[in-house]
């Protein structure tokens, strides 16, 4: 066989004058670009994906590591011994029943405070005419922009002596600490200003402003009034953008610990702030000093907290996904 | 019997129910926002002690508490200039990252959901405890992904790779030492951009979506190829999008800064509520003017198709 360059690119020459076959040729050659792309993109994706379960196969893996497995080099990801008493321990310091049910309680009735309200706040900005109206949607996006650090301190202050304008003084009672209970997140976020509130607001604006005017009308024809068109048909009709900012509002409460640790609420209301005292109160009454021991319980702790969440978003995750694109946080 | 109301106009009628739909926001805005906003103006410019029965006095200083911050403090300049560092590092990565992952996750392929459903999941697993828990065991699972570039060096010498070889060879290729320091930082913070794009990614499909058929059909008849549709239709299309996603990018970002970190710290463990309240106005105000100025510069190569 004559394999020099000279002789190859004959081949090739000959190859490219013979056009008998070139069709074929060019759908086999853009095949294989094809196949290439794709298996680039397929590269990519996984490698991505990687990068983001990564840790949660890790956690979930060492949680069900035994003492031995943790010092043995040759145990990655899947346990020799697997054990479920790093669940059963976490579980009785969590104190994981009573917990998670008044942890998602919590976050349940906030969230449905905050779809009634930011609704309502929503239609009104898109509906009515009134005079600063574009002033006061400035505030909202004010209310987006402004971290909220900037105003942690005053309202610190406001709820360890809770008595706006001095009402409470003036009927005779004294003011009251509300901090360490969970009634100043209520109280925030009944009056629109809870855990991200601006954000929905903005969603259920833009939700409320893509819908036809007419439904409106054909309501007023027929004779019902404000407060029942609001709620029995505009409400009704927004159905997408409120499961959007219900998921939203729910997850987001329930792994919130910036105004939990700010309002000093208790650990048993909010499962995402108990799980970080975890270590230490196990490592204090079962005498565990070893930190890689440890890490494991906070591991299975985690596992514990996060499934609740998994289930949530894996039952509406197309809800969720779509919702964003579609209900208009895209400007 | 038809009772009279009092005359009103329908506009006027119209404008008071408008103000009932947005009243709770409105008292809570003002009793919540605007108020700590100036209570925050104030303490910053006192010294606040907090009397034994509840409650606090406040004393006036003037700017000290601003020049405490500046002059004295050991880390405040530090750490705040290392967060909008940071955040200036990380914004355009994002940005253009998640622009680029919308594109691959826009077209349709076998499992498009499930890879949707695993980009979002870092949205949906934010808490503290779960973020750090994720670090730890990010460092532990240490597949080549860790945090600091530096770590990035000493993990890839020990399995036979130098990455100072390669930083070596782009040096001498006459490489200006900003960029291959940018981009070995953006390499090291890879999973930190990954994990904070979720949603970007998703407003960034949704606008990929929006975008009318026909537009790249024309591109197609008037025989552009790929690049030069990707940047002649693309991009000017989602460029709108693109200030909703700086917006949100830096906002998140400051969110959970050091700064904060900071802040909370100085007014919890150290009592010191001036103090505190200087560091998170400055850091709020470094955020809106960062805020201002890109927006500015980003409106003003904007094409707006409507």
């Amino acid at each position: 066989m004559d394999l020099s360059l000279k002789s190859l690119q004959a081949k090739w020459e000959a190859m490219k004058s013979d056009t008998q076959f070139a069709n074929d040729r060019k759908r086999w050659a853009s095949n294989v670009k094809k196949f290439i792309l794709g298996l680039f993109k397929l590269v990519i994706i996984v490698g991505i994906c990687y990068v983001i379960l990564g840790p949660v196969i890790g956690i979930i893996s060492s949680s069900f590591f035994s003492d031995s497995d943790t010092y043995n080099p040759m145990v990655y990801l899947i346990p020799q011994e697997p054990t479920l008493e790093r669940y059963k321990i976490a579980i009785e310091y969590l104190n994981y029943g009573k917990t998670m049910t008044a942890s998602l309680l919590y976050s349940l009735t906030l969230m449905l405070v905050q779809v009634f309200i930011c609704s309502m706040v929503g239609y009104g900005f898109a509906r009515y005419k009134f005079p600063f109206k574009n002033l006061l949607f400035g505030c909202v996006v004010v209310m987006i922009v402004i971290p909220v650090h900037t105003i942690m301190l005053p309202l610190y202050m406001t709820f360890a002596k809770f008595d706006v304008f001095g009402i409470i003084e003036a009927t005779g009672g004294s003011a009251v600490n509300l901090l360490s209970t969970p009634v100043p997140m209520y109280i925030m976020t009944f009056f629109g200003c809870g855990l991200r509130s601006g954000l929905y607001i903005y969603i259920f604006n833009q939700f409320f402003r893509g819908l036809p005017k007419e439904i409106e009308e054909a309501a007023f024809v027929d004779g019902a009034g404000t407060w029942y068109t609001y709620f029995r048909i505009m409400l009704v009709n927004a159905i997408p953008s409120v499961i959007t900012v219900a998921i939203f509002s729910m997850v987001w409460q329930y792994n919130d610990t910036f105004y939990a640790r700010l309002f000093v609420i208790s650990d048993d209301l909010v499962i995402s702030k108990k799980i970080s005292t975890i270590e230490a109160s196990i490592s204090n009454v079962e005498k565990i000093l070893d930190p890689k021991i440890l890490e494991l319980f906070l591991d299975a702790g985690i596992v514990l907290v996060m499934i609740p969440i998994i289930i949530i978003y894996v039952a509406l995750q197309k809800q969720f996904i779509e919702g964003v694109e579609r209900s208009g946080i895209v400007g | 019997m038809n009772r009279k109301r009092t005359k009103m106009s329908l506009t006027t009628r119209r404008s008071i129910n408008g103000y009932l739909f947005i009243m709770p926001w409105l008292i809570g805005f003002i009793v919540f926002y605007l108020r700590s906003l100036i209570m925050s103006v104030q303490f910053s410019l006192s010294e606040l002690t907090v009397n034994p029965g509840g409650g606090y006095t406040l004393e006036f200083v003037g700017l000290e508490n601003f020049i405490y911050a500046f002059r004295v403090h050991g880390s405040f300049k530090q750490i705040l200039t290392t967060s909008v560092g940071n955040m200036l590092i990380d914004v355009p990565l994002i940005t253009f990252f998640s622009l680029f992952m919308a594109i691959l996750l826009n077209k349709k392929f076998p499992g498009r959901t499930l890879v949707r459903a695993i980009f979002f999941l870092p949205v949906i697993l934010n808490s503290g405890a779960i973020q750090d828990a994720m670090d730890l065991a990010r460092a532990m699972m240490s597949g080549g992904i860790s945090n600091a570039s530096a770590e990035i060096a000493e993990a890839a010498s020990g399995s036979g790779v130098s990455i100072d070889y390669y930083i070596q060879m782009f040096t001498s290729l006459g490489l200006p030492d900003v960029i291959i320091e940018y981009v070995s930082g953006a390499v090291g913070r890879i999973s930190e951009i990954i994990n904070a794009s979720g949603v970007q990614i998703v407003i960034f499909i949704a606008a990929l979506q929006s975008i009318p058929g026909s537009m790249y059909e024309v591109a197609k008849i008037e025989g552009a190829t790929g690049y030069e549709t990707f940047w002649k239709v693309t991009f000017p299309m989602v460029m709108p999008h693109i200030i909703t996603n700086v917006v949100y990018t830096v906002v998140d970002s400051f969110a959970d800064s050091e700064v904060v970190e900071l802040a909370y710290d100085v007014a919890f463990t150290q009592n010191n509520y001036g103090l505190s309240s200087v560091f998170s106005l400055v850091s709020t105000i470094v955020t809106c003017l960062i805020l201002v100025l890109v927006c500015r510069f980003i409106q003003k190569r904007t094409f707006y198709y409507n």
